[in-house]
């Protein structure tokens, strides 16, 4: 067994800031499960930071990752080009999503996590389901995979909060007249916390099983060391380990989005060093650039 | 070389001290605190010891070293030759030298700790590993020619090191399997640089890279390969589990999830391994604080504590709920915490966390206890005083209260039976796991004990290993 270079092998810019990438991880992408992630580190002095999978392709071994640059270390992602490669990928990580035969399923995406949405709607499918999807985002331009969503799904729903592609209102609204429309038998939810809390809130009172996707601050992945924690029910469960899926209507959603305000002003400090580090870098090329052409009778060009 | 001592003279050197950096200016740095024994300074040691007939020392040594042995060597100026020695049973001298509980293995039973005080045996045996090290002399031992038997390793910790050292000098091909991107386990993500610098750690890998074992860092066993799956389809023909017990615990109380409560493993990876303390030249960011709380008073709680020090926090306190003369850490570790001016609060437990709006820790409220009768451990058990309830401020908690066992193998491998806390069932004597060809060791079948310890059950395992695939 040869350790695999993790390489961007394709990269494809599907909304500002969002790419969606093939990775080469050939052992990943032939034992993943739907609802699992990585953990990615772009480089020695980098963060550890999971990703869900979006998918693969056994035969070519890549992992599909679509990303969403929010800060320092998803830019420093977002910006990798093809041929450029991960330092790390560990994965698959998590529990996979309970796949059954349960009737009819409604899957709701927002932002990032409408790549993982991708291959849970593949595995319900195939399982024998009627999947509905509903995309949700705030305007047309941040629509994610609409195409890939359509050609997996037997239905679609897009929704905008400002109403510049499919149907203006959010995700709930639509969820709302289908689950007044005929009966739902399994709902997933993976996106922004107050979408997951929204979608749960409303389909408690019905009692639908209704999944959520925690995606909390992480370190390791591996149950050691209590970053991740949620409470679901009055526990603490670690989401790496016990999730990342969870009963919606048991999820203190509160508390996760609290947590995840840990480090604000860190990675604030972060992402403001980074542009400014970009920005010298741009300075010393641009003056690299302009000695470069004015020493260039005398000496050779350093590297 | 001298003549031989006659046992007066020896009698009559007393225990050498350990030279250490002073406490004010090592709270500045993450460099290691003490310095080591100079060549004089280890042969005057190693001249202490009487090379009893009927070496006790021995029996104190989980991995069975020939403690007069080496000693003598060193006496003689033989430091290589020392080396060689000790490594005959023990792959990791420069790592046990420094941390291994001596005062309660080999030093606590060695002849002279009755009358006088033992041989500083760790402290002799770190010289010895720091001199070969340093000499670049590692003579790599001579391997059996190949026997075709693939060996998996899982977990990368002393156990997982000492059973892949054994069985590459038997000949197999050893794959080590570590869940993080760099080996070594705990030894790298929880104790810190100043009590075992990362150089001392790299050298034992890059040694056993040198013999030929294969590392793969990135891979989670029980997620990307099950343990059925290296037996069945990768072609290995055992497999050893040495993950660990690295499952922080939690104590269940209101607000023990607010920002800035951390878990020992957690405070301890974000600095050891991530490199937060040099955030941002490093990206992974850590809670700072004015003031840190450390539950609990083991090793861990002392290395949490000393770390936090170094991250510049005026004041760390460390409280539990016993007293002094049962906190289960090294003696010598709590010394070097008080040297640095962390701060020790006795019987007492906390019962709830404060935040303020945004969820941020601002105080911990405590509970006096008192100590009733003896439990079962033997140790008297605490009780709560009632109405001594008191709040200090703090802005980040650390709780280090022990670890239960990562569920990750257990739940992907239930043919392999464990206690219901996970801890995975042995055979003592050989590590023999109860499914075939698995075996384990480490801290994985105690729940929690010595890198030594973890050594000594990876050699049984090794052994067993041996057996099992001889008798194929
Ligand atoms: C199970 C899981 C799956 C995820 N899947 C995806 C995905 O498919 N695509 C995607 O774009 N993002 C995904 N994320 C979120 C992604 O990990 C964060 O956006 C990323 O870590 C932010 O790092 P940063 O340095 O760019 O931003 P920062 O500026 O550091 O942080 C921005 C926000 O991201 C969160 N965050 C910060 N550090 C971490 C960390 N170490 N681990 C987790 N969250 C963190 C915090 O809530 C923070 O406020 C997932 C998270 C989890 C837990
Ligand atoms: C902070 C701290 C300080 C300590 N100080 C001392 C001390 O001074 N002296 C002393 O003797 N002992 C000390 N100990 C205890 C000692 O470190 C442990 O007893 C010892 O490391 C156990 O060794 P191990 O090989 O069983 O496992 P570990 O060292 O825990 O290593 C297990 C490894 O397995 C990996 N792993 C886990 N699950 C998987 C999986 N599914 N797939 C692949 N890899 C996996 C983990 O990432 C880890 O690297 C300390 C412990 C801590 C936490
Ligand atoms: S390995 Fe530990 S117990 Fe054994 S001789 Fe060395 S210090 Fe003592
Ligand atoms: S018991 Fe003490 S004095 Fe005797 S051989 Fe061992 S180390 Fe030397
Ligand atoms: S991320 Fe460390 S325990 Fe889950």
């Amino acid at each position: 067994m040869i350790q695999t270079r993790y390489e961007v092998v394709r990269r494809r810019e599907i909304a500002p800031k969002t790419v969606h990438l093939a990775v080469r991880a050939p052992e990943i992408a032939r034992k993943y499960r739907p609802g699992q992630f990585v953990i990615v580190r772009t480089h020695e002095h980098g963060e550890r930071v999971p990703l869900s999978l979006a998918g693969s392709d056994m035969e070519e071994g890549l992992i599909y990752l679509l990303v969403q640059a929010v800060g320092k270390t998803s830019g420093e992602i977002h910006d990798l080009a093809v041929g450029d490669a991960f330092l790390d990928v560990v994965g698959p990580l998590g529990r996979p999503t309970p796949i059954a035969e349960y009737g009819t399923c409604v899957l709701i995406g927002g932002g990032f996590g409408v790549g993982a949405l991708q291959p849970i709607a593949t595995a319900l499918r195939d399982a024998g389901n009627r999947v509905i999807a509903i995309l949700g985002a705030r305007q047309r331009s941040l629509v994610l995979l609409e195409e890939e969503t359509r050609a997996l799904c037997d239905e679609v729903y897009v929704t905008t909060d400002d109403g510049s592609h499919g149907r203006k209102g959010i995700v709930t609204d639509v969820l709302r007249e289908i689950i007044e429309r005929a009966p739902v038998h399994f709902v997933m939810a993976v996106g922004p916390m107050l979408m997951m809390k929204a979608v749960s809130e409303l389909t408690r009172p019905h009692r639908i099983r209704t999944l959520v996707s925690l995606n909390t601050i992480m370190v390791d992945g591996t149950g050691m060391c209590g970053s991740c924690r949620v409470v679901v029910g009055g526990q603490t469960r670690f989401a790496c380990v016990h999730g990342p899926d969870f009963d919606g209507h048991l999820v203190d959603f509160e508390a996760i989005r609290q947590r995840n305000a840990m480090y604000l002003a860190e990675e604030r400090e972060a992402l403001e060093r980074r542009r400014a580090e970009m920005e010298e870098s741009c300075q010393v090329a641009a003056l690299a650039g302009q000695t470069a052409t004015a020493r260039q009778s005398s000496t050779p060009k350093e590297s | 070389m001298s003549a031989a001592l006659s046992k007066k003279e020896r009698l009559k050197i007393s225990r050498n001290p350990m030279p250490e950096q002073e406490p004010e200016k090592r709270v500045c740095s993450f460099d290691e605190v003490p310095l080591g024994y100079s060549i004089e300074t280890a042969i005057l040691e190693a001249q202490r010891c009487l090379q009893c007939p009927v070496p006790t020392c021995i029996e104190g040594c989980p991995v069975r070293i020939d403690i007069p042995g080496f000693l003598a060597l060193v006496e003689q100026g033989d430091f290589l030759g020392a080396a060689q020695k000790i490594k005959e049973t023990n792959i990791l001298p420069a790592i046990c030298g420094r941390v291994c509980p001596q005062e309660e293995q080999c030093e606590a039973v060695c002849a002279l700790t009755k009358k006088y005080t033992s041989v500083a045996i760790g402290r002799v045996e770190r010289f010895v590993a720091d001199y070969e090290r340093a000499s670049g002399a590692s003579e790599l031992p001579e391997l059996p020619p190949k026997t075709g038997y693939r060996v998996a390793v899982v977990g990368s910790g002393p156990a997982g090191l000492t059973v892949a050292g054994e069985m590459i000098r038997k000949g197999h091909d050893v794959t080590v399997f570590e869940a993080l991107h760099r080996p070594g386990g705990v030894l790298v993500y929880g104790i810190p640089r100043f009590r075992l610098p990362i150089e001392v750690i790299d050298h034992e890998i890059d040694y056993l890279k040198k013999l030929g074992v294969e590392f793969r860092c990135n891979v989670v066993i029980g997620r990307l390969y099950s343990i059925d799956d290296l037996l069945k389809e990768e072609g290995y023909h055992a497999v050893f589990i040495g993950t660990g017990a690295g499952h922080p615990r939690f104590l269940n109380i209101p607000g023990e999830n607010l920002n800035g409560v951390y878990s020992a493993n957690e405070f301890l990876t974000r600095v050891n391994l991530m490199g937060a303390n040099k955030f941002p030249e490093f990206d992974t960011p850590i809670v700072r604080g004015e003031r840190i709380a450390v539950i609990g008073a083991g090793d861990t709680a002392m290395d949490a504590a000393r770390t936090a020090r170094r991250l510049g926090t005026r004041q760390v306190t460390i409280y539990y709920r016993r007293t002094a003369a049962e906190a289960p850490c090294r003696v010598e570790e709590m010394h070097h915490a008080t040297e640095e001016g962390i701060g020790f609060e006795w019987l007492t437990s906390p019962v709830r966390f404060l935040g303020n709006e945004r969820g941020f820790l601002t105080g911990v409220e405590f509970q006096r206890m008192e100590l009733g009768q003896p439990d079962e451990s033997g140790r008297r058990r605490p009780v709560p005083v009632a109405d001594s309830n008191y709040v200090v401020p703090a802005q980040v908690a650390i709780f280090a209260l022990g670890f239960n066992v990562n569920p990750i193998i257990a739940e992907t491998s239930p043919d392999i039976i464990t206690t219901k806390e996970g801890i995975i069932k042995v055979d003592t004597k050989t590590g023999q796991t109860s499914k075939p060809g698995v075996f384990a060791g480490g801290d994985i079948i105690t729940g929690g004990a010595t890198v030594i310890l973890a050594m000594g059950q990876g050699k049984i395992a090794a052994r067993s290993i041996q057996e099992y695939l001889t008798n194929r």
